[in-house]
């Protein structure tokens, strides 16, 4: 009995420590990239071209998500709500939950399906083949090279793509609405426009640049840290995603709760 | 009163000549044991080749003089300043002095081959883009490739092409220290010789310190001043170049002589 409980504080122990450690090297990551950002050189040029691939390549598959998303949402709305308010209840169900919630975690999770994994492998694929330990024997700060231009790239690029996830979003519920359940397209705008507020906007950009920040964040961390070969690379990719996807979910929940929880 | 004479093993040498020293250096990963108290020197000027069987821990020492690995006991001079306690930026300024040439050439692929070449003028020296492409090309032809090798990525070149680039690269700014790993392993016997050649001229007319490893013993031959064999972790004879074959010691002989039989056993299964 002593002996069970001995092995199992062991093996919680050990659970423990080596998530405190992998905690702490990523803290130590996040602070060093961070710090890295407000001291020059910025290469302007490499943030660009990370800009281009964050953001311009990322808007087909951001855009298709909203336009599905918005059109199914004003669909099952209309189901569930009343027949006497459905057009109110429809236009305003579907602008709050996709400006506050879908639009920026659907975008949020698209994109770090498509660019965590390509930053942890890229980056991790420069660790094994030792050119990021070339680029220290060059005179270039690997983190100011690397990782840098890659999280101002996401934390810039997030909230312009979930506007236009939102609009895109909004704009499936509207033909939806107006072209299957024959609502008054003045009439679903007005009502649309009058219950967006500020906040929701502001909220979902706030959620959209943290995301951002996650995303650069896990695939850079996990690819900079990988090691062993390809076997290494494939699973700093498996982990770069699957990270980013849960502490996006997670910071999403803390800052709903935190802006509209009061 | 007579002058100190120079000493013909520099792992024990403490003059002042030496420009960069290791002393008891050890390094392990988990609980293998790679170096083990490895100390050498090589003085200024002065062309060292480190020769050992594969796994020696050759790579892991020229890591841990850069930085790149941290050593967990031992000391390592460089112009006299301890590298092992200096701070980020003092590593980083040291490093300006220093170029390195991969095992495996770890050549960016997201850039072109000049601008690899380029790499360490543009970034690390701030010359105009346009001057360094015209460095860049001329390294280039150093190392037996034509300009047009320039405008290839990385993935298109040959194992050997890829070393010579990466060679081109180490010297681009015609540093103080230049590492070598490996230089010739991957190229056929003439390029290899001017491989050796370019070396030599290295140290001959820019004046620099060398430390290159090889398993090409014509090659050692003819670019050392100084050789060391590691052997368990540790420097087991050093000497100059021309004492090799003298060395007296059964491990150096049987490696010099590429051996099956001798002191050195191989871990390998005999069928
Ligand atoms: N990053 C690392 N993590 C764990 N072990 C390592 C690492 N780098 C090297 N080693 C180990 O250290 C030992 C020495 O490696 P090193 O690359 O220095 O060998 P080497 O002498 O250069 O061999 P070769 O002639 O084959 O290049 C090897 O056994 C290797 O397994
Ligand atoms: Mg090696």
């Amino acid at each position: 009995m002593i002996h069970l409980l001995h092995d199992f504080l062991v093996i919680v122990g050990r659970y423990a420590i080596s998530a405190f450690a992998a905690i702490g090297r990523l803290s130590g990551f996040a602070g060093s990239a961070l710090s890295h950002i407000v001291r020059p050189p910025l290469y302007l040029g490499l943030t660009g071209r990370q800009m281009l691939s964050i953001g311009y390549f990322s808007l087909p598959v951001v855009g298709l998500t909203a336009l599905f998303t918005g059109s199914a949402l004003a669909q099952q709305v209309y189901i569930a709500s009343t027949r006497f308010n459905a057009e109110s209840a429809v236009a305003s169900v579907n602008v709050i939950a996709i400006v506050r919630e879908l639009g920026p975690v659907l975008g949020g999770l698209m994109v770090a399906g498509r660019v965590s994994s390509a930053m942890a492998a890229e980056l991790g694929t420069m660790r094994v083949t030792e050119q990021i330990d070339a680029l220290t024997t060059l005179s270039t700060d690997p983190m100011k090279y690397l990782v840098v231009p890659r999280l101002i790239a996401a934390v810039v690029t997030l909230p312009l793509l979930v506007i236009v996830a939102n609009t895109i979003g909004v704009f499936g519920g509207f033909v939806v609405a107006t072209q299957r359940l024959g609502f008054n397209a003045a009439s679903y705008l007005q009502v649309t426009v009058d219950y967006l507020e500020a906040s929701d906007v502001i909220s979902s950009l706030v959620k959209a640049a943290v995301f951002g920040l996650i995303i650069a964040m896990m695939g850079s961390y996990h690819g900079y840290h990988s090691r062993g070969g390809a076997q290494g690379v494939g699973r700093a990719t498996t982990n770069a995603v699957v990270s980013a996807f849960i502490l996006i979910l997670l910071a999403n929940l803390i800052i709903t709760v935190m802006v509209f929880g009061t | 009163m007579t002058m100190p004479q120079p000493k013909a093993r520099p792992d024990t040498d403490t003059g002042p000549a030496a420009k960069i020293r290791l002393d008891g250096v050890t390094k392990r990963f988990g609980a293998k044991t790679v170096l083990d108290g490895l100390s050498v020197a090589v003085g200024e000027g002065q062309s060292l080749v480190i020769i050992g069987g594969s796994g020696s821990g050759k790579s892991v020492t020229l890591k841990c003089i850069l930085g790149l690995l941290r050593a967990d006991a031992g000391h390592i001079w460089v112009d006299g300043q301890d590298v092992t306690t200096m701070s980020e930026r003092e590593r980083k300024t040291m490093l300006k002095r220093f170029g390195m040439l991969f095992q495996g050439a770890a050549l960016f692929d997201s850039l072109p081959v000049w601008e690899n070449v380029a790499f360490g003028l543009i970034q690390g020296r701030g010359v105009k883009r346009r001057d360094a492409r015209d460095i860049a090309i001329d390294k280039l032809a150093r190392v037996g490739l034509a300009a047009d090798v320039g405008a290839l990525f990385p993935a298109e070149l040959s194992g050997g092409m890829q070393k010579r680039v990466g060679l081109a690269r180490a010297i681009a700014t015609e540093p103080e220290i230049i590492f070598f790993d490996e230089p010739t392993t991957g190229l056929d016997p003439i390029m290899a010789d001017v491989i050796n050649d370019l070396i030599v001229e290295c140290v001959r007319d820019l004046g620099a310190t060398t430390i290159s490893i090889t398993h090409d013993m014509a090659s050692a031959r003819k670019i050392a001043h100084t050789m060391a064999m590691i052997y368990h972790g540790r420097i087991i004879w050093s000497g100059p170049a021309a004492q090799i074959d003298q060395s007296g010691n059964d491990y150096v002989d049987q490696f010099i002589h590429g051996r099956a039989e001798g002191p050195i056993r191989m871990e390998v299964l005999k069928g």
